[in-house]
C-alpha cells in the first residue's frame, strides 16, 4: 500500500507501542520512572549514611565507660583541634594539596598533547596508557612501589650505577619530608599517591582541553599574544573547569585513603588512618565520624574559593 | 604604492609524496593598500589557505609572501601587524567583551585604564557601546561578530582578514552588517581581505576580487569584470550561476564556435528563434521568475521579469538575447 491509498494511522503492534504512547503523553511520568531507582539509591543509601555519619559526630564518649553517650555535643569536634588530632589533620592536608599540584603539573602535558595532538591510533594509545593501571589491584601497585623505593630497590640502584646517589642523598636528607630510604620518607609517600592518583588529573583536564576550539588559541597568537601568554590568559583559564574536576579527586582521594599511608612512609598518622583506627580498634564512633567530617567540610570550603576565584567562568 | 600583501607563486601543500593536496598551487596575487579585496571560491578551493598564510597560521611549502613590502616567511603571526576576525569568532568566552576587545593590547602591556578606554571607544564604533560588561555567551550571534571586529581593529591592524565573517548570520542581519562592513572599511582606510563562499557578498562589498578554483586563481579583477566577462567556465558558473554554452550551442546562437557564457537576466524568452528547447523547471523569485530549458543536453536559464507571460512547464520556446551579452571564453574548466 503506497500513496494516497495508505493509511493515515499505522497499526497498533503491541505493548511496547501501548508503552510509547502513554510515555508520549506522559513525559513526566517517564522522567519519574527513570529517576525513582537512581534517586532511592544515592537519596537513601548514599546521602543517608553520610546524614548518619554527621549525626555520630554529634554524639560523644563516655570517657570511663567507652560508652557512646547519645547526647547532642560538640566536644568530640572539640576533640579534632587537641595537638595530636590537629596534626593529623594538618598532615593530611598538606599531603592533599601537594599530591594533587603534583598531580595537575604532571598531568597537564600529557592532558594537553591527548587532546591537541593525538589522533586516531594514537588517542586509543593514550587512553590505554591512561587507564591501563587503573586496571591492576590497587594493593599490588602499592606494594610494588614499597620495593622500587626500598634502600635495596631499583631506585637506589640506579643512582648508584649512574654515580648520582648524591643527589638522593641530599633529598633524603631533608628535613621533615626526607627520611632513612624513600619508602619510609614524606616523598616517596608523595611519589606513590600522584602515581596512583595522576589518571583521575589527566582525563577531566583533557576533556576540559579538548573543549577548547584550536580557533580560540589561533585569535590569542593573532593578537599578538606569545606562546606564554597564550597559555596563561587564555588555556590555564579555560583548562581550570577540568583541572578543579581533577583536583576534587586528587584531593579527596588522598585525603581519605588510609592504606598508602600505612605502606610507605614513616608511620605517622593521616585522616583515613585514624578513622580507621577510632572505628575499629578504638571503638570511638563520633570521634571517626568528626574526621570524616572533615575532608568533607575542606572540599565545600576549597570549592566555595575555587568558584569565587572564577575557575567555573569558562563552564 | 607598495601592495598590501602580496604572494609570489606562493604553494602550500599538505602531505607529501604523489598524494600531497595542493591547497594553494603556484598563487601570485597583489592586493592592493586600503583596498576591499574578496577571495571567492567554493570549500576547499584554497581561499582559506591563502587568508592563513597571510595571517601566519599556516607556512607556504614554496614561494614568497611579503606584507607591505616585508617578507614575513620567518614571522610567527603574534609578530604580523595582521588581525583576523574568525568564523566563528573565537571569542574568550571567560572574559566579559570589554576584555575580549583590550586583549591584544594587554598582551601588549598596554595599562588597565588605558586600554579599557580604547575598547570602549572601539565599542562604540561597531554600536555596541555599553556592552563591555557582558560575557560573549550573553550576546547574539550579530554582536558577537561586532566584538570580534572590534577586538581585531583595536589593535589598528595593516591588514584585516575576515573569514567568512558573515556565514553565521540570518540574512537581513547578513545584508546590514555587509553595509556596515563596507562603511567601516572606507571610514579607517584598512586593507581588508575577506574569504567568503557567496558571491553575492564577495561582488556587493569587494573593490576587487579573485575567484578561486582548485588552489588557483581562476580570475581576478573587479566584481563587474568577473561578473561581466568570466574568464573560465568556473568563474561563470560560480559567480552568479551563468548559462555556459558549449560552442555547438554558442556557434547555433550566432557566435563563433568556442565556450561562451550568457547571463540569465539577458536571455528572453521568444515564438521563435535559431534555438529552441523544453520548459524544465519554474522558479518563482518574487521580482522575477527563472525559467529553465533543455536544449539538447544542456541547461539554459532565463529571468523573466514579474508580470510578463511564462511559459507552461513541458512547452517548447525559443531563446533571445542582444548579442553584445554573448561572452566568449577561454577554453578551460
Amino acid at each position: 500500500m503506497t500513496g494516497p491509498s495508505a493509511p493515515a494511522i499505522l497499526p497498533e503492534r503491541g505493548l511496547a507501542d501501548r508503552l510509547t504512547a502513554f510515555f508520549w503523553r506522559r513525559p513526566r511520568a517517564f522522567l519519574l520512572l527513570l529517576l525513582t531507582p537512581p534517586l532511592l539509591w544515592l537519596g537513601v543509601v548514599y546521602l543517608g549514611s553520610l546524614f548518619a555519619l554527621l549525626w555520630q559526630s554529634f554524639y560523644s564518649i563516655d570517657e570511663f565507660s567507652g560508652m557512646v553517650k547519645q547526647e547532642f555535643t560538640l566536644k568530640t569536634y572539640a576533640e579534632l583541634f587537641r595537638p595530636a588530632n590537629f596534626d593529623v589533620i594538618l598532615r593530611t592536608i598538606l599531603m592533599s594539596a601537594a599530591v594533587t599540584i603534583g598531580c595537575a603539573v604532571l598531568a597537564f602535558p600529557v592532558a594537553y598533547y591527548a587532546a591537541r595532538f593525538a589522533k586516531g591510533r594514537w588517542k586509543a594509545v593514550f587512553y590505554l596508557g591512561i587507564m591501563l593501571p587503573l586496571w591492576s589491584s590497587y594493593l599490588v601497585k602499592v606494594y610494588a612501589w614499597k620495593l622500587i623505593l626500598a634502600k635495596e630497590g631499583i631506585i637506589t640502584w640506579a643512582t648508584e650505577a649512574t654515580h648520582t646517589s648524591g643527589i638522593l642523598n641530599a633529598l633524603l636528607a631533608l628535613p621533615v619530608i626526607g627520611g632513612n630510604s624513600l619508602s619510609t620518607s614524606y616523598i616517596g609517600m608523595f611519589m606513590v599517591f600522584v602515581y596512583v592518583w595522576i589518571p583521575y588529573m589527566i582525563l577531566p583536564m583533557q576533556a576540559a582541553l579538548e573543549r577548547v576550539p584550536t580557533s580560540m588559541l589561533e585569535a590569542s597568537q593573532d593578537l599578538g599574544a606569545s606562546r606564554a601568554q597564550t597559555l596563561r590568559t587564555v588555556i590555564l583559564p579555560l583548562a581550570m573547569p577540568g583541572v578543579i574536576a581533577g583536583s576534587i579527586f586528587t584531593f579527596s582521594l588522598t585525603m581519605g585513603d588510609y592504606i598508602i599511608p600505612q605502606i610507605v612512609g614513616n608511620s605517622s598518622n593521616f585522616i583515613g588512618m585514624a578513622v580507621y583506627q577510632l572505628q575499629g580498634t578504638a571503638g570511638n564512633i563520633p570521634l571517626a565520624a568528626a574526621f570524616s567530617m572533615v575532608p568533607i567540610v575542606i572540599m565545600l570550603v576549597y570549592l566555595t574559593l575555587a568558584k569565587r576565584a572564577g575557575a567555573f567562568d569558562a563552564l | 604604492m607598495t601592495a598590501a600583501v602580496e604572494f609570489q607563486s606562493v604553494s602550500r601543500h599538505f602531505g607529501h609524496g604523489p598524494t600531497a593536496v595542493k591547497a594553494v598551487d603556484a598563487v601570485d596575487l597583489t592586493i592592493a593598500e586600503g583596498s576591499f579585496f574578496a577571495m571567492l571560491g567554493p570549500s576547499g578551493s584554497g581561499k582559506t589557505t591563502c587568508l592563513r598564510l597571510i595571517s601566519g597560521f599556516e607556512q607556504p611549502s614554496a614561494g614568497a609572501i611579503r606584507i607591505f613590502g616585508q617578507d614575513v616567511s620567518a614571522i610567527p603571526p603574534n609578530r604580523r601587524n595582521v588581525n583576523t576576525v574568525f568564523q566563528d569568532y573565537a571569542l574568550f568566552p571567560h572574559m566579559n567583551v570589554r576584555d575580549n576587545v583590550a586583549y591584544g593590547l594587554m598582551v601588549k602591556g598596554m595599562g588597565r585604564a588605558q586600554r579599557h578606554d580604547k575598547a570602549e571607544e572601539m565599542l562604540s564604533l561597531v554600536q555596541l557601546g555599553g556592552y563591555g560588561d557582558r560575557k560573549p555567551g550573553q550576546l547574539s550571534g550579530g554582536q558577537r561578530q561586532r566584538v570580534a571586529l572590534a577586538r581585531a581593529l583595536v589593535n589598528e591592524p595593516r591588514v584585516l582578514l575576515l573569514d567568512e565573517p558573515l556565514g553565521a548570520l540570518d540574512l537581513k542581519l547578513r545584508e546590514a552588517m555587509q553595509d556596515e562592513l563596507k562603511a567601516l572599511q572606507q571610514r579607517l582606510g584598512i586593507t581588508f581581505v575577506f574569504v567568503t563562499h557567496d558571491q553575492h557578498e564577495a561582488l556587493s562589498m569587494a573593490d576587487s576580487l579573485a575567484v578561486f578554483n582548485q588552489g588557483k586563481i581562476a580570475q581576478i579583477g573587479t566584481p563587474e569584470e568577473i561578473y561581466a566577462k568570466p574568464r573560465t567556465r568556473f568563474v561563470a558558473d560560480f559567480v552568479g550561476s551563468s548559462n555556459v554554452l558549449p560552442p555547438a550551442l554558442t556557434q547555433a546562437l550566432g557566435g563563433p564556435a568556442q565556450w561562451a557564457s550568457l547571463r540569465p537576466e539577458h536571455t528572453r524568452l521568444a515564438a521563435t528563434g535559431p534555438v529552441s528547447g523544453t520548459v524544465t523547471a519554474l522558479r518563482y523569485l518574487g521580482a522575477a521568475t527563472r525559467v529553465v530549458l533543455h536544449v539538447g543536453e544542456t541547461e539554459l536559464a532565463a529571468l523573466v521579469p514579474a508580470g510578463q507571460p511564462l511559459p507552461e512547464m513541458g512547452a517548447t520556446t525559443s531563446v533571445a538575447f542582444d548579442a553584445p551579452h554573448l561572452h566568449i571564453m577561454e577554453d578551460r574548466a
